[in-house]
């Protein structure tokens, strides 16, 4: 504790929610609480008391004992060192934790964020001279952080001046003078290779832009259904087991993002132990690099305390816009953000606030939006461009899409990702449902599968959830009538629907080869299951049985394509179409020789 | 601080007590209340503020005299004595013997509270148990070191299925055995007999530790039970290097002991009148389970949550689901169809099987394997929901085919005798047999060089 800390007194303990009195505290403001220092943060001031939301369990701790303002908010730390890391809600990196208290994390402890003894390598901008004016955004110079990630040393926000000095070609530690920078007012501003920054204030940017390309994620009822652009808010809500935590992790292995930004919150220990023990073996399909070095994960999981779990979200967000800062498109993963807003309730009930739904406190919606609006494609101060995306999984108590959390998330997002429990019970993953999710970016994604990949992706995309609305229709006549009532026609409508789920939209993440599908492959595979059903159409309509085309071999064939060929190999699926093809013509030809016999 | 001793009492409410003009006393301390006659309580300070004290009393407030008690401060957390003695005892949810035998003496202190596994320290579980059951081990695979319910509902039978895991649970090509640590929260008398006589029968009682608070004990002290049985679980794991299986039994009434203790608090409730941190709550009890880097113990959990009204998204299996690392769901259908263990498949799942499965673990095929059942029985569900429509007459040959299959499935592969225990080849072998009655090119999840080693149809 330094001098400069004001010292007050502990009053009341209640759980995570405790009220002290120290005088000249600020709302917002980060204050440690009683003999072992937990860290915690001011949440409401009346008259001479502040009541404080503490990160850590308070067991133990008696009215009576000080409490001591620290003059800042929540801030997180950023510079090199962050990537690959895994730290807890309020950034405490948990692997150095484990090496100090063990495998349980002792409370109390004041661990920074990035390491202090570490040195980088820094090389200044050829472009800068001392007497240069810069600004927020101005690259001072780069560090090689991990194989893969080029961090950028930028001025900070809020400073800006003329350069007195920057530092020569070396090695650094963090807090080593980088600069000096002499603002308006004539004061000398030394800059490290780190800086702080409140995490509930979203970082500026120069512009705002529109998102232009689809965040390839390998996953084809997301990237060929449900497309997400490089800076867009998506959710992913269901039921547990339904399947959010794979989508997450399987966007955080495979999406075509430079950073991927993992916060585990309130969910699952073994989650994150999952990401921890497989990204280092895992490569990273566009740069070879193991994945590991592009990721960072935060972690609150549901044992550790409510409070750190409602500040993980922000703490994630601030790292994220941070790499935006520098130019990279950087994905962030928030599961689950119903844990996030139980931890608003939580707060909120034992603050006595009036609830409004489900014990929701009234602010719920507001602040969701705002946590959402972080996300987005930015120009930045140096003329690059930058975007975070963010995706949140939500679970519904019950799976009930109604409740608040779903609902407000709902209207704030543009991509919906409804996972279905009747999918998931029937082992059909992903169980994203066709029929109730949505992409407010299909035209956009559109222009860039056109121009990348094939110019009737979207036709295609169109014909076949067409299909599978025709499929829908037909189930329930089935459920009324029975199976005999359908038409050969019909039948084939619901074969040709059968290939698209089972062919296209089913994708394991377990399957070696089919965890990840590249967009050619992706294309290849859906026109495959359309060309088969076009040309057995065509057949039925000259009146061949509809049972003669149900017995071809091929059919099966087509449903085990996707993990029998690897995204290199999209010719292969093309000479299986054409062997298809030449199948369906022979059929054709046998049968109108039967008719002319 | 000196200890001692407060008469100043001013309320009580639902296992409540709020006590007035007292020093500065640990938010989460243990206190004894003693009164008239001599008769003590035992209780925890659960909001401590300058000039009063709240306090959870264990054995519940039910005819106390707050004019003539003696509340006492202990100045240290709530903890229990742990040595290997434990094994074979029974005790009450505070760690006191029930079983007529001399308290557990020891200079081993551990607060039950816990605290938090740190999820760097945590090695991902992968090593699959085989537990002689087929739904389980083909198809919702338990892995040592996952936390893994049995969703179930009165009259069910999940007391003899958990007993039947217990008995047969074991590691491939391991001789090591498990120590099973049995919390029982709630349950009748009859129930606790069950398993106490299961575990002498079985031989194995030496190797357990029971934790017990029946149905008429006081239903405050429920709500440390767990915590007391979890921290000799953690005892015996890391302590003793041993690995312990923990039947909890049952998480419902421990779930309606805090709402009523929530209630009585005021707390805001969220869905059904329990509280919000009901998630939070149940997290602290089931995250405690797993496996830790350079731990040679480790704590696989098998929780018992009764559904009310049989209601999957009741709030308390759903938050369960929530975090648990998967879950087995029993069913009143196939219940009265006479199959045990009634376990459904479909809303079943092990979210820890694919790491603990296949070419090194089980068998090569294994994974495609369950995957292509459960494409097969979901579509023979429907098929059976269609047929009771419209007619199984009506249904076309392919159809029929599924309905042949289900009713095989159910009486084959789910039903199995209570002290039949299937080697992972046997289940696997008899998955293969009942896929056989489908055509290869109808078995798509599985590969087509599977397909030709162990199809056994003529086509
Ligand atoms: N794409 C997928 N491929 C294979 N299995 C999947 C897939 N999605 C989900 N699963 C299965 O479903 C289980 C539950 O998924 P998970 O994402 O953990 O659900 P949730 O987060 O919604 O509770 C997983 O453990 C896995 O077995
Ligand atoms: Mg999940």
């Amino acid at each position: 504790m330094t001098d400069s800390q004001r010292v007050g007194v502990v009053r009341d303990i209640n759980g995570p929610i405790v009220t002290i009195e120290l005088p000249g505290v600020r709302s917002g403001e980060q204050v440690k609480i009683g003999e072992l220092g937990l860290v915690g943060e001011v949440i409401s001031l009346s008259g001479r008391q502040a009541v404080v939301q503490t990160y850590e369990s308070t067991d133990g701790v008696r009215p009576g004992e000080p409490a001591a303002g620290l003059g800042w908010p929540l801030s997180v730390e950023l510079g090199p060192g962050l990537m690959g890391g895994i730290f807890d809600g309020v950034q405490r990196p948990l692997e150095k934790i484990a090496l100090e208290s063990g495998d349980y994390i002792r409370r109390g402890l004041t661990v920074p964020a990035l390491d202090r003894s570490k040195e980088w390598e820094f090389v200044p901008n050829p472009e800068l001279a001392p007497g240069k004016q810069v600004s927020h955004g101005t690259v001072l110079g780069t560090v090689q952080e991990t194989e893969t990630i080029v961090h950028k040393i930028l001025v900070p926000p809020g400073i800006a001046g003329e350069l007195e000095e920057v530092a020569p070609k070396g090695d650094y530690d963090i807090e080593a003078t980088i600069a000096h920078v002499r603002d308006q007012r004539g004061r000398s501003q030394r800059l490290s290779l780190y800086h702080r920054w409140p995490v509930r204030k979203p970082r500026p940017y120069f512009r705002r832009d529109d998102g232009i390309s689809p965040l390839i994620t390998g996953q084809r009822v997301i990237d060929t259904f449900f497309p997400q652009l490089k800076g867009g808010k998506g959710a992913v809500p269901g039921p547990f087991g339904a399947g959010k935590t794979v989508v997450q992790q399987q966007i955080a292995r495979w999406s075509n993002a430079d950073i991927v930004i993992y916060v585990g919150c309130g969910e699952r220990g073994n989650e994150l132990v999952d990401v921890l023990e497989s990204f280092p073996k895992l490569e990273d399909p566009y740069t070879g690099r193991k994945l590991m070095e592009r990721t960072l994960l935060v972690a609150n999981t549901s044992n550790m305390p409510v409070v750190a779990r409602e500040a993980s979200i922000y703490v994630g967000l601030t790292m994220a816009e941070y790499y935006r800062d520098m130019g990279y498109d950087v994905v962030m993963l928030a599961d689950s953000t119903s844990r996030w807003a139980e931890a608003l309730r939580e707060v909120s009930g034992r603050l006595g606030q009036m609830p409004v739904e489900e014990g929701y406190p009234a602010y719920l919606a507001s602040r969701l939006a705002a946590v959402y609006e972080r996300a987005g494609r930015v120009e930045t101060f140096d003329a690059g461009s930058g975007s975070v995306t963010l995706i949140g999984a939500v679970s519904p108590p019950g799976g009930d899409f109604s409740e608040p959390v779903t609902s407000h998330t709902k209207d704030i997002i543009e991509t919906f990702w409804a996972l279905s429990k009747e999918l998931a019970d029937a082992r059909h993953y992903p169980s994203i449902d066709w029929v109730t999710s949505f992409s407010a970016h299909v035209h956009t994604a559109a222009e860039w599968w056109h121009k990348e990949v094939d110019r009737h992706w979207e036709t295609r995309r169109t014909e076949a959830l067409a299909l599978l609305a025709r499929d829908a229709e037909l189930s329930r006549i089935v459920n009324l009538v029975g199976p005999e009532a359908l038409s050969d026609a019909q039948r084939w409508q619901l074969e040709g629907a059968s290939l698209i789920k089972e062919g296209v939209l089913q994708q394991s993440a377990l399957d070696d080869i089919d965890t990840f599908c590249s967009p050619q492959k992706q294309f290849a595979l859906l026109d495959l299951a359309l060309s088969i059903y076009d040309k057995g159409m065509a057949l039925i309509e000259l009146g061949v049985p509809v049972t003669e085309l149900q017995n071809m071999p091929q059919l099966a064939r087509t449903r085990r394509c996707k993990s029998m060929y690897t995204s290199d190999q999209v010719d292969e699926i093309r000479a299986f179409s054409v062997e298809v093809a030449n199948a369906f013509e022979a059929i054709g030809l046998e049968y109108a020789k039967q008719r002319a016999d | 601080m000196s200890i001692k001793e407060y008469r100043t009492a001013s309320e009580a409410r639902g296992g409540l007590i709020v006590v007035r003009d007292t020093p500065g006393v640990s938010f989460g301390d243990r206190v004894r209340i003693t009164d008239s006659r001599g008769e003590t309580r035992d209780g925890q300070v659960i909001r401590s503020a300058d000039d009063e004290v709240l306090i959870l009393v264990f054995e519940g407030t039910d005819d106390l005299d707050l004019e003539d008690i003696w509340v006492r401060f202990m100045n240290e957390p709530v903890e229990i004595a742990l040595s290997p003695e434990i094994l074979g005892r029974e005790f009450n949810g505070l760690g006191e013997p029930r079983d007529g035998r001399p308290p557990v003496l020891s200079n081993i202190h551990r607060a039950v509270g816990g605290s938090a596994i740190n999820p760097a320290a945590r090695t991902y579980p992968r090593e699959f148990i085989q537990t002689g059951i087929s739904t389980i081990d083909g198809l919702n695979s338990l892995v040592r070191g996952q936390k893994l319910p049995i969703f179930s509902g009165s009259g069910l039978p999940h007391n003899r299925l958990a007993a039947q895991i217990v008995r047969q649970a074991k590691l491939i090509d391991e001789e090591s055995s498990f120590s099973v640590v049995f919390a029982a929260m709630g349950v009748s008398y009859a129930d606790a007999k069950f398993f106490r006589d299961e575990f002498a029968s079985s031989g194995v009682l030496r190797n357990v530790v029971m934790f017990v608070n029946l149905a008429d004990d006081p239903p405050v002290e429920r709500l440390t039970l767990p915590r007391t049985a979890l921290t000799a679980a953690e005892y015996l794991a890391y302590d003793l290097d041993r690995h312990v299986l923990v039947v909890m039994t049952d998480m419902t009434y421990y779930a309606e002991a805090l709402r009523e203790v929530a209630t009585a608090k005021g707390d805001v409730p969220a869905r059904k009148g329990y509280p919000g941190y009901l998630y939070s709550d149940l997290a602290e009890i089931y995250e405690r389970c797993g496996r830790i880097h350079e731990r040679h113990g480790s704590i696989t959990m098998m929780p018992v949550v009764s559904m009310p009204s049989d209601d999957i998204t009741h709030p308390i299996p759903d938050l369960t689901g929530y975090i648990t690392e998967g879950q087995i769901v029993l069913s009143r259908e196939l219940q009265n169809q006479g199959i045990y263990p009634p376990v459904h498949i479909s809303p079943s799942l092990s979210r820890l099987m694919k790491d603990g499965i296949g070419k090194d673990f089980t068998r090569d095929d294994h994974p495609r394997v369950a995957a292509q059942l459960y494409a097969l029985y979901a579509r023979a569900l429907e098929t059976r929901n269609l047929a009771s429509i419209i007619g199984a007459d009506e249904l076309s040959e392919r159809d029929r085919r599924y309905l042949k299959f289900a009713d095989a499935f159910d009486s084959r592969f789910v039903g199995q005798g209570e002290s039949e225990d299937r080697s992972i080849d046997a289940t696997l072998n008899l998955a293969w047999e009942l896929m056989s009655m489908f055509p290869r090119d109808m078995l798509t999840r599985v590969s087509e060089t599977e397909l030709a080693k162990y199809h056994q149809g003529s086509d």
